[in-house]
């Protein structure tokens, strides 16, 4: 019963995507049918029009349009640029094909629309995502995989060849990639009562070794470092479709800090686009003050930690929970960092059987 | 000094043994040298009688010598005024040979060029120069002759008279010379380039000696009007001068001297003259000291109430044709082309006219290519010290958005009754404060109109890269937006693409 809800999500979702992509190609249309220069408006993504939403919990683009105007002749590439971007993601989505940023490079140019550089395409793959307040996902654009699951979840797949199989999550001991096939899988279902996103691959792997998975009821994800927008997407919808509670644990350092404040609370650079947060998730570790506490082994803080410190301690992100401004403070008066494998000097088992249930229990 | 010298040796020996002056300085420098005075003759020849010019010239191996000299035979013919049979043998045989002291721009300044070309054959080779003229009669007169260095006098060894049946007229000069050709080769080329450019009514043809022909072809049958004779202007005397002029002088008092052998000067000039230099209107010039000589020198510099010049004794090239003969000879993309008001220094009338061209076959080199003219004659030599080429060097050429890189020539002609050459040799124009600022003021005049032409060009590329952008992009969203739209039909773009074509875009 509810799997047929999800379907009709997933199926108003992807039509909607076409629709968003066909009406503004209808747009465009029109205005040159009517003799105008065609041109589009958008919300302005420099840095004075983004701005945090406390409510939302996010940054959010401000009130400020931009135009893109194909009669502006230093316009007129980028225009073009976008409207075959547009083309070409309608394309991908309608026959339910994938792509990268990098192929989308090199697919440009079988329509002789040449790209200066990668940036240059990525740039134009934001507009659009700017233009229809959709992310690149929805339009089967994807990075390179790299970020993992691995947990009692079972899925179906909707990708064509695969619809309607269903795949549990523990059946691959490295975890599954979360790649275009998983990000448009509707979730049939999981026993677990939380997720534990972890930054790096290495202890990730160690977690599945140890059965954290079972000791602790969790879904672990592996993000890799900064996670990836589909990965980001992903632990929303578990926090939101299965209410589970997202716990977060990464070095212990003002990056890896970071890390966990942007699957919570999002980044500047993705302001125009939603569903990429999960503002309940928490961040349980290593903080500063876990340092401190079990006495880890630790580096000196640089100059450019104490940099990155300062400024996050002035970002709006950071104002909404007492504990990051005491962290801050903490990792500024002790000056010291420290990984997450620090924990093994204290035995190979000791960060799964202390360390994590511990946190668990303060974080909740 | 001069003066001494002249009383001492005759005036061919004084050129025979001051070669160098007159620019026969080497056997690179004389084949230059003697093809240029002979065509410039011959110009002035046909330019006298309003004739557009024909000039042949045609150089071959006489007999062969070593590497660095041989001996060429030299065969210029023209189709000018001819020369009346009693004036050849003087005319090519006589150093400085004149019948009345007047002053008309002309390209050969000294008088002596082509006799010094003959000279310098007779001196080199021992052998005679051929001269056959004719003024257009029922009669061809031939000569030949040699130079009597010593005594400054023609020798005559043949005199032939043939019937004209075809009205031929005209003068042809044909004699031997020593000379390097190989190395005078990239100049004489050069010159008769230069000489078409400032003379484009010109026909003019040479031969060299492996049998090549270069071919000037004239791009218009219009002509300058020709230069009227003058006097002096008071200020431009000096003491040789007015020697001079008082041996030919038929007046016999110093009133009617002044008034009929000077430029702009009348009965009450005069008189006002004479009674500031005291000196008796009644008296006979011919009778004044030699102190009496340079007083009087000086004092016709100090009066300041002589009118200035006027120009009627120049010929300029005049805009259309110098703009005729750089479009022929460089092609260029852009043109502009100016002739100043005439001014004078030390009483001597010039005009000044200029040209700026941009592009076609003026190469970019590091410099701008330069190129100088006086009284429609090329300046090939000493570049550098020329007052053109100083100016050139001095302005602030940023200021005309210019930089040295571009395809620019640059065109300096100066008109006068006595170009102020630096030397014998006619090389290069010195440093006349006139002279420099009229050169710069004129400069800087052309040099504004081809700003706007650079500006109104850069413009007009912008104009063309936007609409090529246009051109290129608006279809491709024309068919994208149809696709994405899931249309049939694509939109027609041609009104669009109109109404962004700027005028001066193809």
């Amino acid at each position: 019963m509810g799997s047929n809800k999800k379907e009709r999500i997933v199926g108003n979702k992807k039509s909607k995507v076409l629709s968003s992509l066909k009406n503004l190609g209808s747009r465009v249309y029109n205005q040159l049918e009517n003799g105008f220069f065609p041109s589009i408006t958008m919300p302005s993504r420099s840095t004075e029009n983004i701005n945090y939403d406390p409510d939302l919990r996010q940054y959010i683009l401000g009130e400020k349009i931009v135009l893109r105007n194909s009669r502006i002749f230093t316009q007129t590439r980028g225009f073009t640029q976008l409207v075959w971007a547009a083309t070409f993601s309608h394309e991908l989505a309608s026959q339910r094909k994938t792509s990268t940023l990098r192929d989308v490079y090199y697919s440009a140019q079988a329509y002789e629309m040449v790209f200066k550089d990668q940036q240059e395409s990525n740039n134009i793959i934001t507009d659009l995502e700017t233009v229809l307040g959709l992310s690149r996902e929805d339009f089967n654009i994807f990075p390179e995989e790299r970020s993992a699951v691995f947990g009692d979840l079972t899925i179906a797949y909707t990708v064509p060849g695969y619809e309607g199989r269903t795949l549990n999550l523990t059946s691959h001991p490295d975890g599954v990639l979360i790649g275009p096939a998983l990000t448009s899988a509707e979730f049939v279902g999981t026993t677990a009562d939380k997720v534990i996103a972890i930054e790096k691959g290495g202890l990730f792997t160690r977690f599945v070794e140890e059965n954290v998975h079972k000791k602790f009821n969790a879904l672990l994800i592996s993000t890799a470092g900064q996670a990836p927008r589909a990965t980001r997407h992903f632990i929303r919808r578990l926090n939101r479709e299965f209410n589970l509670p997202v716990y977060i644990f990464t070095d212990g350092d003002p990056w890896g800090m970071h890390i966990a404040m942007v699957i919570i609370s999002g980044s500047a650079n993705a302001a125009h686009l939603r569903e990429l947060t999960t503002p309940d998730a928490k961040w349980m570790g290593v903080w500063a003050s876990d340092i401190v506490d079990y006495k880890l082994p630790t580096y000196p803080l640089k100059e450019v930690d104490f940099t990155r410190l300062h400024e996050l301690q002035r970002d709006p992100r950071y104002q909404t929970d007492p504990l990051w401004q005491k962290e801050i403070k903490t990792f500024l008066k002790i000056r010291k960092k420290a990984e997450q494998e620090a924990f093994s000097r204290y035995g190979l088992t000791y960060i799964v059987d202390e360390y994590l249930p511990a946190k668990l229990g303060e974080t909740k | 000094m001069a003066q001494q010298t002249f009383q001492e040796i005759s005036a061919s020996d004084f050129f025979y043994r001051n070669r160098d002056i007159a620019g026969f300085t080497n056997p690179t420098r004389a084949i230059f040298a003697t093809i240029r005075e002979l065509v410039e003759n011959s110009l002035d020849a046909a330019e006298t009688i309003k004739v557009l010019p024909d000039v042949y010239v045609r150089l071959s191996f006489a007999k062969v010598g070593n590497q660095e000299s041989q001996v060429f035979k030299l065969r210029v013919e023209d189709n000018g005024a001819g020369i009346l049979p009693k004036h050849i043998p003087s005319a090519f045989g006589q150093v400085l040979y004149g019948s009345k002291y007047t002053l008309k721009q002309q390209r050969g300044t000294f008088g002596l060029g082509g006799k010094m070309a003959i000279l310098y054959g007779q001196i080199t080779t021992h052998q005679p120069a051929h001269v056959t003229s004719s003024t257009g009669t029922a009669k061809i007169y031939s000569f030949k002759l040699m130079m009597d260095i010593q005594k400054n006098r023609p020798i005559i060894l043949d005199r032939r008279v043939s019937t004209n049946k075809g009205q031929w007229r005209g003068t042809i000069v044909e004699f031997c010379l020593e000379g390097d050709y190989l190395r005078a080769k990239p100049k004489v080329l050069e010159y008769f380039k230069q000489t078409a450019m400032v003379n484009p009514y010109a026909n003019l043809t040479f031969v060299d000696p492996k049998g090549r022909l270069y071919k000037f072809t004239r791009g218009t049958t219009s002509m300058p009007d020709p230069p009227k004779e003058t006097e002096p202007h008071p200020y431009g005397v000096d003491v040789e001068l007015l020697q001079r002029l008082i041996q030919v002088t038929p007046y016999k008092n110093m009133l009617e001297f002044l008034k009929n052998e000077f430029h702009r000067v009348g009965e009450i000039t005069a008189q006002k003259f004479l009674a500031f230099s005291n000196l008796s209107p009644r008296k006979n010039p011919k009778r004044l000291s030699h102190a009496e000589l340079v007083s009087l020198m000086q004092n016709l510099k100090k009066f300041e109430k002589f009118l200035p010049p006027d120009s009627s004794c120049l010929s300029p090239l005049g805009e259309d044709l110098l703009k005729a003969g750089i479009l022929k000879e460089l092609k260029p993309e852009f043109l502009v082309v100016h002739q100043r008001k005439p001014s004078t220094y030390a009483g001597h009338p010039f005009i000044i006219e200029t040209a700026i061209a941009y592009g076609g076959e003026i190469p970019k080199k590091n410099n701008f290519v330069i190129y100088r003219f006086a009284n429609k004659i090329p300046l090939l030599y000493d570049e550098a010290s020329d007052v053109s080429y100083r100016v050139i060097n001095s302005m602030n050429w940023s200021r005309y958005k210019v930089t040295q890189d571009m395809p620019i020539a640059i065109v300096v002609h100066i008109c006068s009754t006595k170009v102020p050459y630096k030397t014998v040799g006619k090389e290069f124009i010195a440093d006349r404060p006139e002279v420099r600022r009229e050169i710069a003021n004129e400069l800087r005049g052309v040099a504004r109109k081809l700003q706007h032409f650079l500006s109104r060009r850069a413009h007009v590329n912008k104009e063309k890269k936007k609409f090529s952008v246009f051109i290129k992009y608006l279809p491709k969203i024309a068919q994208f937006s149809t696709d994405l739209a899931g249309k049939e039909k694509i939109p027609d773009i041609e009104k669009l693409l109109k109404s962004v074509r700027k005028f001066g875009i193809e």
